[in-house]
């Protein structure tokens, strides 16, 4: 990146609000449903039909917000912003202008280690409009077909400060934003079903400037690595536009992720003029206290302190708890796993988590399998790290049990039972196979007793071979070394 | 407050509406007196009072969360107010966003 220009950006987020039913309307959301079932006369704007607000979608939408540490505006108005196109069967949308639901609320986001507070300007609730296609398949329609299944179906639209500063810091907060939505689970934030979206506004200034630059809006990234490189492209592109001379114009501009570029969206080269003025189908919303503080309680520890609480409470580096707490699922399976191994044993909240991030994710990810579709029970591995914590198993024969773990969905106890893998720490036992690997390398033991005693590492493998692995390492290279001085 | 034909043009297009030239004018004279009541409205000092978003008094009428499906008939009645459909869907004017 150019070190001349400072990169200035800004995210709307629309999240679908997780709801039953629409936002002013009693039809399903339910993303499976074959097209146009999903319908009424309100959601498709038949003459004299009256919206009727969903409280849930409010409710959902204020937890969001406290969550976010907004300031929650009592008095809040619902506004029409119009525009013609055909996935809006109204002609207008319902959303909010003046006094949306909350406002002045912050996300911290770390990037290379780096925390970073983001500026929330505002949240407002708004509802989604319908979808539109224009191929079926690999044929080109010389029509629009449109499904209104989606159209009415509760939005939060969560709009960040100009902030961030990379496309870096961009996907950081996405996927910050994303995790405590998950945690507090106002959304279900699938993004390939359309669940958590993301348009973007990015302009770029020399370095020292006050003023920002003229922005572009980038639309259509479906993931937050398409909007990551969405953002990297444009910035390169506005660094060539202005290094040639040119000047930047205010424009949509939409990513195209086959071809990865952004390309400017014609239609909306005119100046949105979408003449917002109050619904005067909607009476205003006033909150009492009773209704906050009701949300305000029920709301969960957020990433944030957890991981905190991991820190302090478990002794992880922040690297760990970083890891653990990107997702909600897998947060709540580390802490199954240790409560269940702190029932047997004691120490061994670490290596749990080194098991999780670096065992059990790895071989997740090879598998394509979420950490809910884990093979392997949070139980299991805990009793797994106290089993090794307890020297009943090796780490060596740990890793062979957790593998047939993984195969089989089997608990650690049964696997070792059946394999005949329990380690071997009676001292007699153990004495026993040691002199025999004694007895069989002669050669060996002059080395060691010429003064060369990392000779030693040779017998000790003989010893594990001879007993497949199941002797106590620590036993093996104490005993060992006692009987080679005598 | 002065409206111009312009603005009657601009407000139409916004709006989809055609007007013939006549319609125009009386429809700027028109709209012209009625800023101008809103410029003697303006006058009133309101710097005490609350801005008012609705004329009703009543707040927070809302529902719960429950489905309620539409019947068969009522879907197909959707499909008959609407222009024209192809299969399950409304079939609409093709709408592109991009420059091709």
């Amino acid at each position: 990146m150019n070190n001349k220009y400072e990169v200035v950006i800004g995210l709307e987020v629309h999240s679908q609000i997780k709801t039953e039913t629409k936002v002013f309307c009693n039809c399903s959301t339910d993303f499976h449903s074959q097209p146009n079932t999903n319908i009424c006369p309100v959601c498709t704007g038949q003459p004299g039909v009256l919206p009727v607000l969903n409280k849930k979608a409010v409710e959902l939408l204020v937890k969001t917000a406290i969550a976010l540490d907004c300031n929650i505006n009592k008095k809040s108005v619902f506004a029409r912003k119009q525009y013609f196109y055909p996935d809006l069967p109204k002609n207008y949308q319902i959303s909010q202008y003046e006094l949306p639901f909350a406002e002045h609320g912050n996300l911290n986001i770390s990037v290379d280690d780096q925390i970073k507070n983001i500026g929330i300007t505002r949240i407002h609730l708004e509802e989604d409009a319908g979808k539109l296609l224009h191929d079926i398949g690999a044929r080109q329609l010389d029509c629009s077909l449109a499904d209104y299944n989606r159209t009415g179906i509760p939005l939060m639209e969560i709009v960040s400060e100009p902030d961030m500063r990379s496309p870096q810091e961009a996907a950081a907060y996405l996927t910050a934003l994303k995790n405590l939505i998950e945690y507090i689970e106002t959304s279900d934030c699938n993004m390939e079903e359309g669940k958590f979206r993301c348009d973007a506004n990015i302009s770029i200034r020399p370095v020292g400037q006050k003023e920002f630059g003229t922005k572009a809006e980038l639309k259509n990234m479906n993931t937050i690595s398409g909007v990551e490189e969405a953002l990297t492209y444009e910035v390169q592109r506005q660094i060539e536009v202005v290094e040639n001379g040119g000047k930047i114009i205010q424009e949509t501009r939409t990513w195209d992720p086959d071809e990865k570029i952004t390309k400017s969206m014609r239609s909306k080269e005119n100046a949105h003029d979408y003449r917002y003025f109050p619904d005067p189908d909607l009476v205003p919303v006033n909150l009492d206290d009773n209704f906050i503080n009701d949300i305000k309680a029920n709301i969960p520890e957020l990433p944030e302190k957890r991981k905190q609480r991991l820190i302090q409470e478990y002794g992880l580096t922040e690297y760990d708890a970083n890891v653990i707490i990107s997702d909600k699922a897998l947060v709540n399976y580390y802490e199954t796993a240790v409560n269940s191994a702190s029932k047997e044993t004691e120490n061994t909240a670490k290596p749990i988590a080194n098991w999780l991030t670096t065992e059990l994710l790895g071989k997740l990810n090879n598998a394509k399998l979420t950490i809910k579709e884990s093979p392997v029970k949070a139980e299991y591995l805990g009793q797994l790290v106290a089993l090794i914590s307890k020297d009943t198993i090796s780490g060596k024969i740990a890793k062979i049990v957790f593998e047939e773990m993984f195969n089989t969905n089997k608990d650690p106890q049964t696997i070792i039972k059946e394999k005949g893998l329990v380690q071997i720490s009676d001292e007699n036992e153990i004495i026993k196979i040691c002199q025999e690997a004694i007895d069989e390398s002669p050669k060996i033991v002059a080395e060691y007793k010429g003064g060369k005693e990392r000779a030693v590492v040779a017998i000790v493998g003989l010893v594990m071979k001879k007993s497949r692995g199941k002797a106590n390492p620590q036993m093996v290279n104490k005993i060992l070394i006692d009987l080679l001085k005598k | 407050m002065e409206i111009s034909k312009k603005d009657v043009d601009y407000v139409a297009s916004l709006a989809r509406l055609e007007f013939s030239e006549k319609d125009k004018e009386s429809l700027t004279q028109q709209l012209d007196s009625i800023l101008d009541y809103i410029e003697k409205i303006k006058e009133v000092d309101t710097s005490k009072i609350a801005p008012t978003s609705h004329g009703a008094t009543g707040q927070n009428v809302w529902r719960e969360d429950t489905v309620v499906k539409s019947s068969q008939s009522t879907i197909d009645a959707l499909f008959k107010n609407a222009p024209d459909k192809e299969g399950d869907f409304f079939k609409v004017k093709k709408v592109m966003d991009t420059e091709e």
